[in-house]
């Protein structure tokens, strides 16, 4: 009852904060000169995207926290900041080319950022889908690995396609928007990345509550079989619904 | 008994099943002769333009290849559960990931070896650039491809269809490393930007996939001990 | 030990709470007794376990396969365990061999916990084969006595003895694949017993062999009860123990229960 008024107290502050960065972002923030109202767009993409590489990191840490510790609840909070931070990462990669569209005139570029945060979201996928196929007791350990040699990759994968751009000349630059941004610009920037972020916490605490509630629900259905109680008579029924592979 | 000569045993014995089978050996070189034969009708091998995306059709070609052999790799350890033999010996994990990962190199490269100069003559390639180069590519791209995929293959026995599974996990995380390969042959067949020392494309790519190699087999080392121990 | 008392044993012990005892005649005498969860080693055996199962539970997709079970095995000491199909007999030697992990209790070997380094005095024979079918006996053997770190000189000498405590010519250049059932049978058993384990686990080392193989390896897991190896041996023919199981065990309904003792 008491952690559910805390999470209420907080999905309202976030409320107000994401309230507060719409405000900022579409009122309070002047139009961009050259790019005119599109490039408000940017108070959405940039802010998802440091929220997103947070949830990695996250994933990553969570990750390691299992593989050390074998809780259940580090594992909870790693498929729980997995699937916000791929949440957030498609809103980069959606909202990136409809502001290129306008901007560059063209939807995509293999841009250095771009295509990085393109692979992150290929790489963090393939981990959901790991999870996803994995049966099910094994699948912690497993999932744990693949995290962590998925955030070891995030670097090399910067790295490389960094180089891989400098080699050819570059088709467009976007003139990065971040340098000389005028300081009301960069307040909204900075009120939508707290909100972002907020929202992310809260989904997270959301979904790690859920799963570690599922977790429960599962360890409860199995020490319901356990053990007998006393007196009663010990079913035979066990030779008709054997599992394949573990007993036989 | 030294973690040396574990490794050495495993090797040993894989080297061996693998001789008297040649099953995915045989099954890998005629899938990347394939795949070479069926790229040449897909872009017109003609020259200028072929040693263009001749690296990245190599690699292309090796990298489906090698899957068809890591996808291999576990089912003799599989079969009989002679996996669960190991994880009751008092042997470490890393013996068998190293002595497999090394096997898979040994067969990879052979592969390589062979399909190169089929893939020269196919295309009409001349090497501009120095050779020697190309064979480092080589190896260290192979390094890269294989340290990763035995690991992975090794996640994907946990998995339902684990054949569907393994270049779904492993593509991603080897985006760098096939680039790194892509670029640093492109450079040496067609001999561009080496003009003088220290500016050559290659190297710097060469750099980059020793460091991805470094990185990946510590990784491996790390976490295979509890992924051999899952249930 | 004929097909019918075979029948017989098995019938009794699909019932669970049976007890048992066969004597020379080959009479049995059928008995109800209360269940007793705990069971220690027979009267005479040593205090201390080889093996300890402590309340331990095994739920394996949603299916019970054991049940709060608490048993102890003496060194020394031979046990015959058997069950229908399914029953569990497999799942309960893989607990202790450290394989696969209770959902609920402990599972200890000589003191320690079962999947940590104590799993590796075990000898385990799997209904599986644990051998790679490509390669011969000899090479098979002295994988895994690598992987047990003996050294060159040794190696030779374990593989040949362990040859030849089952039976099987030390010569044998064929891969596995071709062998008989029977054969491989025996050599999964030399495997198992490479190291020369203090605790032996059968998982129905007879079900494949003749007559003539059956008695040779009824009378070696003797000599190894003998020397000190606790020795369990998971069947459904229970008869071909008679006369040298120490214990005879039941698993039904996800719970171990003692039948009586015949030696």
């Amino acid at each position: 009852m008491k952690s559910s008024v805390i999470f209420a107290a907080c999905a309202l502050l976030t409320l107000a904060l994401l309230a507060n960065g719409l405000h900022q972002a579409l009122v309070v923030a002047p139009t961009e000169q050259t790019m005119g109202d599109v490039q408000r767009i940017f108070y959405y993409h940039v802010p998802s995207a440091w929220t997103a590489f947070l949830c990695f990191f996250a994933n990553f840490v969570a990750s390691i926290f299992y593989l050390v510790r074998r809780s259940l609840r580090s594992d909870s909070m790693a498929v729980a900041s997995a699937e916000v931070g791929v949440v957030f990462c498609t809103i980069v990669l959606v909202t990136g080319p409809l502001w290129a569209k306008p901007v560059w005139g063209i939807w995509w570029t293999w841009d250095a950022r771009l295509t990085t945060t393109l692979i992150l979201w290929l790489i963090y996928v393939s981990y959901l889908l790991l999870r996803r196929l994995s049966l099910s007791e094994q699948m912690p350990v497993v999932a744990a690995a693949m995290a962590i040699f998925g955030f070891l990759d995030v670097p090399i994968v910067y790295m490389s396609i960094r180089w891989w751009r400098t080699q050819h000349p570059q088709p467009v630059i976007g003139g990065a928007p971040g340098s000389g941004i005028d300081p009301v610009m960069r307040h909204a920037l900075y009120a939508n990345f707290l909100a972002f972020l907020a929202y992310a916490c809260l989904i997270i605490w959301f979904r790690y509550m859920l799963e570690n509630r599922q977790n429960r629900l599962r360890a409860m259905e199995e020490v319901s079989w356990v053990p007998v109680p006393e007196g009663a008579e010990p079913s035979f029924a066990d030779e008709a619904i054997q599992s394949p592979g573990e007993a036989s | 008994m030294s973690m040396l000569s574990l490794t050495r045993a495993t090797l040993g014995k894989d080297l061996r099943l693998e001789w008297r089978s040649k099953d995915s050996f045989n099954s890998m070189v005629f899938f990347a002769l394939l795949v070479v034969v069926i790229f040449s009708f897909a872009f017109e091998p003609s020259a200028e333009e072929s040693r263009r995306i001749a690296g990245g059709l190599i690699w292309v070609a090796f990298l489906f290849a090698a899957m068809v052999a890591l996808n291999q790799t576990w089912a003799r350890e599989v079969r009989n559960r002679v996996l669960d033999a190991y994880r009751l010996s008092p042997a470490p994990a890393n013996a068998l990931f190293l002595g497999k990962a090394l096997g898979n190199f040994i067969f990879v490269v052979l592969m390589e070896a062979l399909i190169t100069p089929l893939f020269v003559v196919f295309y009409n390639l001349r090497i501009l650039g120095e050779p020697w180069l190309l064979a480092l590519v080589l190896l260290l791209g192979t390094w890269a491809l294989v340290v990763n995929g035995t690991f992975f293959a090794a996640l994907s026995l946990h998995t339902r269809n684990r054949e569907m599974m393994l270049p779904l996990i492993l593509f991603p995380i080897s985006i760098p490393a096939i680039l790194a390969m892509v670029e640093a042959t492109t450079a040496i067949l067609t001999g561009e930007g080496a003009t003088g020392p220290g500016t050559n494309p290659a190297v710097l790519w060469l750099k980059l996939l020793a460091g991805y190699d470094i990185v990946f087999t510590s990784a491996g080392l790390l976490l295979f001990d509890p992924i051999l121990r899952a249930e | 030990m004929t097909i019918a008392e075979n029948w017989a044993i098995r019938a009794i012990s699909y019932f669970g709470k049976l007890e048992f005892s066969a004597r020379n005649s080959g009479k049995f005498k059928v008995e109800m007794t209360t269940p007793v969860p705990v069971i220690s080693g027979g009267p005479g055996a040593p205090a201390a376990p080889a093996i300890e199962l402590d309340h331990v539970s095994k739920v394996f997709g949603g299916v019970v396969v054991l049940r709060d079970v608490c048993a102890g095995f003496a060194p020394g000491r031979l046990y015959a365990i058997v069950g229908g199909n399914g029953a569990g007999k497999s799942t309960l030697l893989r607990l202790i061999a450290g394989l696969a992990q209770p959902t609920r209790g402990k599972v200890s070997v000589g003191g320690a916990p079962a999947a940590g380094t104590a799993g590796r005095q075990v000898g385990f024979m799997s209904h599986e084969s644990f051998l790679y079918d490509e390669m011969s006996a000899m090479e098979n053997l002295r994988y895994f006595c690598a992987l047990y770190g003996l050294d060159e000189q040794g190696r030779e000498g374990a593989c040949a003895s362990a040859m030849a405590a089952v039976g099987l010519d030390s010569k044998l250049t064929r891969r596995v694949i071709l062998y008989s059932q029977g054969m491989r049978q025996r050599l999964s058993l030399a495997r198992a017993m490479i190291h020369r384990p203090r605790i032996l686990l059968l998982d129905e080392p007879f079900s494949n062999l003749d007559t003539v193989s059956t008695a040779q390896i009824t009378r070696m897991l003797a000599d190894q009860r003998d020397a000190g190896t606790t020795v369990l041996v998971v069947t459904h023919q229970a008869g071909l123990l008679h006369g040298v199981a120490d214990e005879f065990m039941n698993i039904a309904g996800g719970s171990l229960a003692p039948l009586a003792a015949t030696r």
